[in-house]
């Protein structure tokens, strides 16, 4: 198979899911393309994470058990855009636990993400109106007739639907309005019941009934009325699709910006809104339309890694948490590191994506945390690596060594400074050679450190 | 120069989400306070009066002591014509001094390049904590940002020395300088080159720290606490920045405000204390901002995002006292009919720590003459 269909099944691997293996990346490779893309976005057809096994191992219920849970998710799936649209959606309805009054409910959140994340957008902002994490969030329990609370209503039109600039302070009134007594049920006690999440209740007395007017539409609105005119609305396939389209395809300016800058690939989203507006905002249809096209297939390495795809992006390189192992606990707290904590996202706004993950802190944690993860000779993916470097048996020149290493973590394209680094640290070793058990004994080392060198490159940091 | 002869400092601490200006500052005397807040108040009997009609929330009793020491200026009815309700918008704008439009360079980013403009110290500028704000964004200028004070260094993992060594040499080739890359490839480069010449550096602050102040245990202590190691070990940083997050209060604000001001109000006083205990206290000054205030009335639970809200300028040779003008409570006075008003523009307070603090020229790094008050000593 070609180079270069290697190159870009990687690459769709690394943005529609988290990575993939060198085997991996083989088995999806023969099989072409458009049936891989028609494989992710159809993920009935393959077969589901093993819950019991989850479960068997990963008890417990605390933030950090589910966010491990979710990692090992992402690294074993066999329908990783499941995932990754989870993650998308994470990203966009920004929900937090440093503002919960029951934790379960964050957690179900992204159980909810990964159950109609790739639905429709309808079902998305009608479900995610509903959702009791986001109500508490956004404080739509306080929400009643005659002392409205305007929170979700403006954040629903603001960072959730049609951006800045599409509505009025009058509409963000009426929606607020429209939503009074979308309201929780009282969480059931923690102890001694256990973990519950608590539930989405319709409170009438709450509602206020009057007549509202939202985006030129009058009526008795209630939030379903709310949410059925704003997925009508061009504004809003044009802010999803450029939510797409920065998440997935090239980094965009941070949101705020997008009410004034214009995209850098309208005619991308256009292909998006498109497919929006032709099939009442089917998600699937959208990420077809994007994942075919020129522009994403030609995106390739032009998105800085946000740190959970640069976390679970070196463990499916290192081969661990194939199976059930302990530890899997510690990846949150890595990311947090790294400027991302999962289901914490620093407000509403969500996160600040592309340049804005690195600074020094931050790039300091990323390379730290993929040079201490590759150290390990036993990890299954390092040596699967040191078995292709070596399959021939024979001794690998530096050149080769260099260029065989950038190969198998990515391919990984590097610029010609970088290059001559790896080179130098390839020439110091002088050639490795694989002829004999303690031949290979020794090489091992080097071909980790070199391992830690590309991990440490600029270019190892985009996706 | 500071009055002891040092470089001035100045701490820049971000109080994320819109503080509650009025519940912080209440003015306890005025019936239209009441009135606009049947629940979300501070009742009369227990706040800390400065004056016949102010008075601190009894949480940041601190604050108010030093403030009776004439160590604080309350900087009234700060914001910005248009105000926007939006936190993104507005915190974009407090970032970038550009009220009109998207800016990408930060004032502080600014501000560090006119005190360092041959990039002679990487440490500078130093933020704590995780992220970058905005503020301190400036294509070339090179900004310290800090996650952890106690576990900083690259590529730590690599344990054989003589190894460690081979890669971070040529880690610094691989992050020389990549001219014509593209911005976010010669921002990575820098980024990159200047994380290995700071950790080398940052690593001897909790070295040669020793403290008798005893900071309490959260984040705005936590911070607070870095940057007086920081301070203390004497790298040369003159502006520190960090966030204290967690102030957007739509809900239960009578819960969550209360310990937001005594953690924050209570790290501030141990702050100066340790710095005051090394005697290194006197070239630093604070300024404490939000981007915007509430709304006037409460909403039965919380408050909205509303325009003018305040800051504080806090150090050992600030006049204490109030300045600019507390915002009219009279109904007819609202913005929209529904917020408090600004009184001064926030460039002017920027202004102010600049020119009269900083030493340096103001205009150029918030874009323009505004205002400025007069809280040095």
């Amino acid at each position: 198979m070609a180079d270069n269909d290697l190159a870009l099944m990687a690459h769709l691997l690394r943005r529609a899911g988290f990575g993939a293996a060198r085997s991996e990346l083989e088995e999806y490779a023969a099989k072409g393309y458009e049936a891989v893309v028609e494989e992710l976005l159809n993920p009935e057809d393959s077969p589901p994470v093993e819950e019991d096994i989850i479960d068997r191992y990963y008890g417990g219920e605390a933030p950090t058990i589910w966010v491990g849970k979710w990692f090992y998710r992402m690294i074993g799936t066999k329908r990783p855009l499941v995932e990754k649209m989870a993650l998308f959606w994470h990203h966009v309805l920004a929900t937090g636990i440093n503002k919960t009054e029951h934790l379960p409910s964050s957690g179900g959140q992204i159980e909810l993400f990964q159950r109609i994340g790739m639905s429709d957008v309808r079902t998305v902002l009608l479900e995610v109106s509903k959702d009791p994490a986001m109500i508490y969030w956004l404080d739509n329990h306080e929400n009643r007739k005659g002392e409205p609370n305007e929170n979700y209503g403006r954040e629903l039109l603001e960072l959730f639907s049609m951006g800045v600039g599409n509505y009025t302070e009058d509409d963000i009134k009426n929606a607020a309005r429209a939503f009074t007594g979308w309201t929780i049920t009282q969480p059931i006690p923690l102890y001694p019941q256990g973990h519950f999440k608590s539930e989405f209740q319709f409170s009438q007395g709450d509602h206020d009934e009057g007549e509202k007017t939202f985006l030129g539409h009058t009526g008795n609105l209630n939030g379903d009325d709310i949410v059925d005119i704003v997925v009508k609305q061009p504004a809003t396939a044009n802010f999803l699709a450029r939510h797409m389209y920065n998440f997935f395809v090239a980094d965009e300016p941070q949101v705020p910006a997008w009410s004034v800058e214009p995209p850098q690939d309208q005619e991308t989203i256009d292909t998006i809104v498109k497919a929006y507006m032709e099939t009442d905002g089917d998600i699937v249809a959208m990420l077809r339309a994007m994942f075919n096209s020129d522009s994403f297939k030609n995106a390739q390495f032009k998105k800085v890694k946000n740190p959970t795809e640069l976390v679970a992006g070196v463990l499916k390189l290192v081969g661990t948490y194939r199976f059930p192992e302990p530890g899997v606990v510690a990846f949150g707290a890595a990311t947090t590191l790294m400027g991302q904590t999962l289901l914490n996202p620093p407000t509403v706004e969500g996160w600040h994506t592309g340049k804005e993950w690195i600074d020094g802190g931050t790039l300091n944690e990323r390379i730290n945390f993929a040079v201490n993860e590759i150290g390990d000779a036993g990890k299954p993916g390092i040596q699967d690596i040191i078995n292709r470097l070596g399959a021939h048996g024979g001794s690998v020149s530096p050149e080769e060594f260099t260029d065989k290493a950038l190969d198998l973590v990515g391919p990984l394209p590097v610029d010609d400074k970088t290059h001559a680094a790896l080179m130098e640290y390839a020439e110091s070793v002088g050639s490795l050679d694989f002829s004999s058990d303690e031949a290979r004994e020794e090489a091992t080392p080097r071909v980790i450190h070199m391992l830690q060198m590309i991990a440490a490159t600029r270019e190892f940091q985009f996706a | 120069m500071a009055a002891n002869g040092k470089p001035p400092v100045m701490v820049i601490l971000q109080l994320t989400g819109g503080n509650d200006f009025m519940n912080t500052l209440v003015p306890y005397n005025n019936p239209v306070y009441y009135d606009a807040r049947p629940t979300v108040v501070i009742p009369q009997d227990t706040v800390l009066p400065i004056n016949d009609t102010l008075a601190f929330n009894p949480n940041a009793a601190p604050l108010k002591e030093m403030f009776d020491d004439g160590k604080v200026a309350i900087v009234q009815g700060i914001g910005y014509q248009n105000s926007s309700r939006s936190h993104f918008r507005g915190m974009d704008i407090w970032h970038t001094c550009e009220p009109d439009k998207i800016g990408t360079e930060g004032w502080v980013g600014r501000a560090i390049r006119d005190l360092d403009p041959k990039k002679e110290n990487v440490l500078t500028g130093v933020n704590f904590g995780r992220g970058l704000p905005r503020a301190m964004a400036l294509a070339g200028t090179p900004i310290t940002s800090v996650g952890d004070l106690d576990n900083v260094g690259l590529m730590t993992g690599i344990e054989e020395e003589a190894r460690r060594n081979l890669a971070l040499d040529l880690f610094k080739k691989m992050y020389s300088p990549a001219v014509g890359t593209g911005p976010v490839m010669e921002y990575l480069a820098q980024t990159g080159s200047d994380v290995l010449t700071g950790a080398d550096i940052l690593k001897k602050a909790p070295e040669s720290y020793t403290s008798e102040v005893e900071y309490a245990d959260n984040p705005i202590a936590k911070s607070l606490k870095d940057v007086a190691r920081v301070h203390l070990a004497g790298l040369g940083t003159r502006i520190f920045y960090t966030a204290h997050a967690g102030y957007d209060h739509h809900a239960n604000e009578l819960k969550t405000h209360p310990g937001l001001l005594r953690d924050l109000s209570g790290a501030i006083m141990d702050f100066f204390q340790d710095l005051r205990d090394h005697d290194a206290a006197d070239e630093v000054s604070m300024l404490v901002f939000t981007e915007f205030g509430r709304r006037m009335r409460d909403n039965g639970s919380g408050t909205d995002h509303g325009s003018g809200g305040g800051a504080f300028i806090i150090g050992e040779n600030v006049k204490g006292g109030l300045y600019a003008e507390y915002p009219s409570l009279n109904p007819s006075d609202w913005l929209k009919g529904e917020d408090l008003d600004w009184k001064i523009d926030f460039r002017g307070i920027y202004g102010t720590m600049l020119d009269q603090w900083m030493g340096l020229d103001s205009v150029p790094i918030v874009d323009g003459q505004f205002e400025q008050i007069h809280p040095f000593n």
